[in-house]
């Protein structure tokens, strides 16, 4: 009796989203999936009042945010499954958009899809040169190496003219596009949506003017890492990181070639970083060296310890928080700084392990639900 | 206190089963909330390839094995060795290089002279994990679970020592990965459930009370199915009802086909469960044979009791 109502009373006091959704059966899950992707897709086109970006264009901005949300589940890899810190994660970002400017446009003539490939190749191979000597050092030390690296390849970027110099390369080529029909979008200025056919979004168009298709591609590429984050986490492989992350010394005994794995998490994690840099690039057609700040690295680290390392939907939530609010209250443009100082500390006050912290814990919930029934149970008899 | 000047006779229970330099350690769970084992499930190593030795031969062999820092030496021309199937206890006083032993024979220490034989090979510059894989997996005096990850997943960890599924197997879902998958948990949950924690397979290492989680070492360690298990004090922080418990468990691990390595600080637990006893004092080995030799040789006793060692004092 007692347990019964004990237990009642306690899903009353925390009713769990996460636990009813998981309760769901499959096809209202698959369902739900479909609606939410769709409603992404649309996100652009539907202009929600308050969340539509007042100052600058929504569809541009919503492809920065997922160019941070793609580098923040890049980054999630090695810092939070791994427990690496990389203070110069834009370094493989640059690597990715130079390789598609050089090989696009200042030395070669080749289309965009086929440099991204070689783009991804190309940042795995800089993050495997990159860790096989620094990986063997720990901790901080690591941390400065990377740093070093990040400021390597912006200020050889600066000095080589090869690369372009200071004046970055333009003319690269944007991604193939089919045109095949029009989308219409949403006007709310008269207070209710209307349908408005005047603003149309051509499917599938990579012009100079209108970011959203990128922003759908994007997306997709979004979908596709987080696929291929989920199955290999989800295997011997996530272990084995989350293993060495806890404790190098005890993961080593217990049969982990640390150093293996560190490699391979920086060499994923460099390769995600080099696409988002190759979308970037397609996107906008011209880089320079201002493009990969040092300051980029720290916000791709901010948005992954904002969000909760090692939770691949905190992250997401982390790169959208550090990417889309400066965006969308741009009229505080003087303040950003200071706000988003502010804002840091709050975090590391109230919620230090991010906003949405690792929780495999829905199942290890589950598990403390049981035993504290059993224990009720047993005391009650 | 560094020095230890246990004031007990050898083999007589102690009553203060923890020495001073222990870190502290949370308290130890009542009598009645001991987890219970299930013995009769079978954790017997799995076929690894690594060459078998009959019942009885060395296993493993430590052979005038010399370990300095600078100018501290830590081991002092050690030699010992291991049989097939036994239960050695590794004893000693405080700092007499026990643990330093233990690192020496799992690869995190080089021995600066002599050499450690397994299997009658030396082991030789080997990485830490790969001398696992040969079959020798340990414990660790402080525990060192992998504290974020469920209990199910520290004992994956280590079945996962003789799994070779990469990235590209796990991303494609290829048959080798839900084969070792599939292997990998049945043995996990049979590991879990001998240790009897099937019930808290889900729970975060680090919710788990003191007791469990050294049974979870113990798991995890048994996970990488390995020839010769070492366990560095695993009984600090028991009460006397859970050392029971241990020593028992400590026989099932050895009839199902295991050998033990184990120090041990507890005379009582040392005395009732090995076969043969090795003593270490000051990177010295002062006294080897069964547990009745040890009880009687005087180099033993005046170890413990300081008599005999003006710097002991």
């Amino acid at each position: 009796m007692t347990t019964t109502t004990n237990v009642t009373q306690k899903k009353k006091d925390r009713p769990n989203l996460n636990e009813r959704i998981a309760d769901l059966p499959l096809p209202i899950k698959v369902v739900l999936w479909i609606l939410f992707a769709l409603f992404l897709f649309a996100l652009p086109l539907l202009n929600i009042p308050f969340i539509t970006t007042p100052d600058s264009d929504f569809g541009g901005v919503l492809f920065t945010v997922s160019t941070y949300v793609l580098v923040a589940l890049g980054l999630n890899i090695v810092v939070g499954y791994a427990g690496l810190l990389d203070l110069g994660y834009v370094g493989f970002y640059a690597v990715g958009a130079y390789t598609v400017g050089v090989l696009s446009s200042q030395h070669g003539s080749l289309p965009w899809l086929w440099c991204v490939p070689v783009a991804i190749a190309v940042a795995m191979v800089s993050g495997i040169l990159l860790g096989a000597p620094t990986l063997r050092v720990r901790g901080d030390y690591l941390a400065i190496v990377t740093l070093g690296f990040g400021e390597i390849v912006r200020l050889t970027l600066v000095n080589s003219q090869w690369l372009g110099g200071a004046q970055g390369i333009s003319n690269i080529p944007r991604p193939p596009g089919i045109e095949l029909f029009e989308v219409p979008s949403i006007d709310w200025s008269t207070g209710v949506p209307v349908v408005d056919l005047g603003t149309t979004t051509t499917f599938l168009k990579f012009g100079i003017s209108d970011f959203i298709p990128y922003y759908w591609l994007a997306l997709v590429v979004i979908a596709l890492v987080l696929v291929f984050d989920i199955l290999v986490k989800n295997s011997r492989v996530g272990r084995a990181w989350e293993a060495t992350r806890e404790d190098e010394d005890a993961a080593e005994l217990m049969g982990v070639p640390t150093f293996r794995f560190k490699l391979l998490a920086f060499a994923l994690g460099a390769a995600i970083g080099g696409l988002s840099g190759a979308l970037f690039a397609g996107k906008s057609g011209f880089i320079n060296p201002q493009s990969f700040e040092l300051l980029l690295s720290i916000l791709f680290l901010a948005a992954v310890v904002v969000g909760g390392q090692g939770n691949r939907w905190g992250v997401i939530l982390g790169a959208i928080v550090v990417s889309y609010f400066p965006e969308r209250f741009r009229e505080f443009a003087d303040f950003r700084v200071l706000v988003f100082g502010l804002a840091l500390m709050l975090l590391a006050i109230f919620r230090p392990q991010g906003l949405l912290p690792p929780r495999r814990t829905l199942r290890a919930k589950r598990a403390d639900a049981r035993q504290h029934v059993l224990e009720e149970g047993e005391a009650g008899a | 206190m560094p020095e230890p000047t246990n004031p007990e006779p050898v083999g007589a229970e102690p009553t203060t089963p923890t020495p001073a330099s222990r870190p502290s350690t949370p308290a130890t769970t009542p009598v009645d909330e001991v987890t219970e084992i299930n013995p009769d499930v079978d954790i017997a190593p799995e076929d690894i390839g690594v060459p078998v030795v009959a019942e009885g031969e060395r296993l493993l062999e430590v052979d005038t094995v010399t370990l300095r820092f600078g100018g501290v030496v830590a081991l002092n021309e050690v030699s010992f060795h291991i049989n097939k199937g036994e239960i050695l206890g590794l004893i000693g006083p405080n700092g007499a290089g026990k643990t330093t032993c233990f690192n020496v024979m799992t690869g995190v220490y080089q021995p600066t002279s002599g050499v450690v034989r397994y299997l009658g090979k030396p082991l030789g510059k080997r990485h830490k994990f790969q001398i696992t894989k040969l079959g020798i997996a340990r414990t660790f005096q402080n525990i060192r679970l992998f504290a974020n990850m469920t209990a199910l997943e520290n004992v994956l960890v280590g079945v996962d020592a003789h799994h070779t599924t990469g990235v590209v197997t796990a991303m494609f879902r290829l048959p080798k990965h839900r084969r070792e998958e599939e292997q990998g948990r049945a043995r996990a949950m049979e590991l879990l459930e001998f240790m009897g924690l099937d019930g808290k397979a889900d729970e975060l290492a680090r919710n788990l009370p003191y007791g469990d989680q050294r049974r979870l070492e113990i798991a995890r360690a048994l996970a990488t199915s390995p020839q010769l298990l070492c366990l560095d004090e695993p009984a600090a922080g028991f009460n006397p009802a859970e050392k029971v418990k241990l020593m028992e468990l400590i026989r099932t691990i050895r009839d199902q086909g295991y050998t033990v390595l184990l120090i041990e600080h507890d005379m009582k637990l040392v005395m009732g469960v090995t076969d043969r006893i090795v003593v270490l004092e000051f990177g010295r080995k002062i006294a080897e044979g069964s547990p009745a030799e040890i009880r009687d040789n005087p180099a033993v006793i005046a170890a413990y009791l300081g008599v005999d060692e003006e710097d002991a004092s």
